[in-house]
């Protein structure tokens, strides 16, 4: 493992002592129990909080702020933060109109939430997101993860709580976005949780793992490494299939979201938009809205993730509404 | 037992964990991501450090304050399972001084309840409770047959031998290789292993003592 760290121990404080440091203007955080809130304290609106492990950045502190977030709770790498987190960080930003958390579907998070709400005193909703069409849901397991299609979540939520709009209406909105949004990943690396000191799995250089998930968990399959065109177009019928299999339509605005994993340059994001658009263009869908970048990592995985939300009236201007976070600024 | 039974068997638990990292790890890359031993070892570390205040409170008292410490330190999936476990124990020994062995069964049984509610799962699910469920009804049946210390702690680590080696051809369906389909079988379960580790290290306490 070659990685910029002192003490493994200390890696988390020291990396969101960084983050809150160079944020300063944006963002204030707390240790023990650890939180990341916003610095201007919110009035009178439904409150956003979201969590997760850590390793995903900027996910979940990074999209804290106007716009977004008002408060995340950064678990340890990859590892479900605890109730106590969240109900700190419910009691600092709560604005008397509700809580709403925002969680990814993962059995751990899940239950932390879960502890959670049985003891918050504050009225709550929570929206799950599972994004992640790489693992078919099924009464029998977990379901569906939540993968990056949690930002788009995120930020149009974000919005209109911003409005003054009322708890049920931001929970219908996340919700409804979670549906209209379906994701897949492909690793072409392994990533190194950091106290593990050594790769998540092994991968050899002429295969990759379709249908990752953002911790490194297998997916579909693993295959042979081909050329991107080849491997960004399985990607897309996979969610073209998705999307038809929830009965939606398969034309129509959309919102296309190129992330990048952590280890995987802007040069080939790009290049697998560019796939990946004329391949959406061609199924009939309209791209009218754009996203390319490191927005939900796998720590320093080499891989990217599609994410492909359809578009309505309420969820386009929600989307391009102003926002002023760490991750994401636009309009203002 | 008492609390001061407890925390010995805290300290057996953390050497055991801990001298099973490679097996624990090994198995969490193979069908895992990679955290569940740094977190078992993190809650193992904290109930350590916490010695001589569990030691000063009766055996429900120090169950409960383990689970809120455990809630509060281990996180993912681990961190409320195991808080349901030792808060629903606590609950169901309120009010008993010293506990005798058949008290200590059901306690069990309403830890593994308790997992099973939380975690909304079942035996055959390829997760700790694959383990945890054969060895609170072995327990039970045993503790209401007047068995002793010795005979329960002996037959409980052959259970949990058994009920780790049940995950081997098993489908996951909770957890987070509950996405892997037929690639997890043939994986044993990392949760049940650190569980057969922890009930192993607990009845060879009892043996020795």
């Amino acid at each position: 493992m070659k990685k910029f760290l002192n003490n493994v121990d200390q890696m988390l404080v020291e990396s969101l002592s960084g983050f809150a440091a160079a944020h300063s203007d944006l963002v204030d955080i707390q240790f023990d129990p650890t939180f990341v809130a916003r610095k201007q304290k919110s009035d009178n609106k439904v409150v956003l909080i979201s969590g997760g492990g850590s390793g995903h950045e900027p996910l979940h502190a990074g999209y804290v702020g106007r716009g977004m977030l008002d408060a995340a709770c950064p678990g340890q790498v990859f590892t479900s933060p605890t109730p106590d987190q969240m109900l700190a960080a419910a009691e600092a930003v709560h604005a008397g109109k509700g809580v709403l958390f925002i969680v990814k579907n993962y059995a751990g998070d899940v239950m932390n939430f879960e502890m959670t709400t049985e003891m918050l005193p504050f009225e709550h909703a929570t929206v799950l997101t599972s994004d992640d069409c790489a693992v078919v849901n099924s009464t029998y397991t977990t379901g569906r993860r939540g993968v990056a299609g949690t930002v788009i979540v995120e930020k149009c939520v974000g919005s209109l709580a911003e409005t003054g709009a009322d708890l049920a209406s931001c929970k219908a909105l996340g919700d409804k976005i979670n549906v209209r949004t379906s994701s897949i990943g492909a690793a072409l690396t392994s990533c190194t949780v950091p106290a593990a000191g050594r790769p998540t799995f092994d991968i050899s250089e002429d295969e990759i793992e379709m249908g990752v998930g953002i911790h490194g968990e297998p997916g579909r399959r693993r295959e042979a490494m081909r050329e991107a065109d080849a491997i960004v177009g399985d990607m897309v019928a996979a969610i073209v299939q998705d999307i038809e299999a929830k009965q939606l339509p398969t034309h129509g605005d959309i919102l296309l979201l190129v992330n990048g994993l952590g280890a995987t340059p802007l040069m080939e994001l790009y290049l697998i938009y560019n796939t990946a658009a004329k391949l959406l263009t061609e199924k009939g869908f309209h791209i009218t809205r754009s996203l390319v970048g490191n927005y939900t990592t796998a720590i320093d995985m080499a891989g990217a993730s599609l994410t492909v939300c359809l578009l309505d009236n309420e969820i386009t201007q929600h989307w391009d509404s102003p926002v002023h976070t760490a991750g994401l600024r636009w309009g203002c | 037992m008492n609390s001061h039974t407890i925390s010995l068997y805290a300290a057996a638990i953390r050497h055991a964990i801990l001298d099973h990292e490679a097996d624990i790890e090994c198995l969490d890359r193979e069908i895992g991501d990679g955290d569940h031993y740094i977190n078992m070892k993190r809650g193992c570390e904290v109930i350590a450090s916490m010695t001589d205040e569990l030691t000063a409170l009766s055996a429900a008292d120090a169950l409960n304050k383990i689970g809120m410490k455990l809630l509060s330190t281990i996180g993912g999936a681990s961190g409320p399972l195991f808080a349901s476990f030792f808060m629903s124990m606590s609950k169901t020994l309120k009010g008993s001084e010293t506990l005798n062995t058949l008290q200590m069964a059901l306690a069990f049984e309403a830890g593994v309840q308790a997992i099973m509610q939380r975690g909304k799962a079942q035996a055959g699910e390829k997760t700790m409770l694959d383990v945890l469920i054969p060895v609170a009804n072995t327990f039970k049946q045993m503790a209401e047959q007047d068995k002793s210390s010795q005979e329960i702690a002996t037959a409980l680590k052959q259970v949990a031998s058994t009920g780790l080696e049940s995950t081997r051809n098993m489908l996951a369906t909770k957890g987070r290789a509950s996405g892997l389909g037929e690639r997890a079988i043939g994986h044993l379960d990392a949760g049940a292993k650190s569980c057969e580790v922890m009930i192993h290290a607990v009845c060879d306490a009892v043996l020795i003592s």
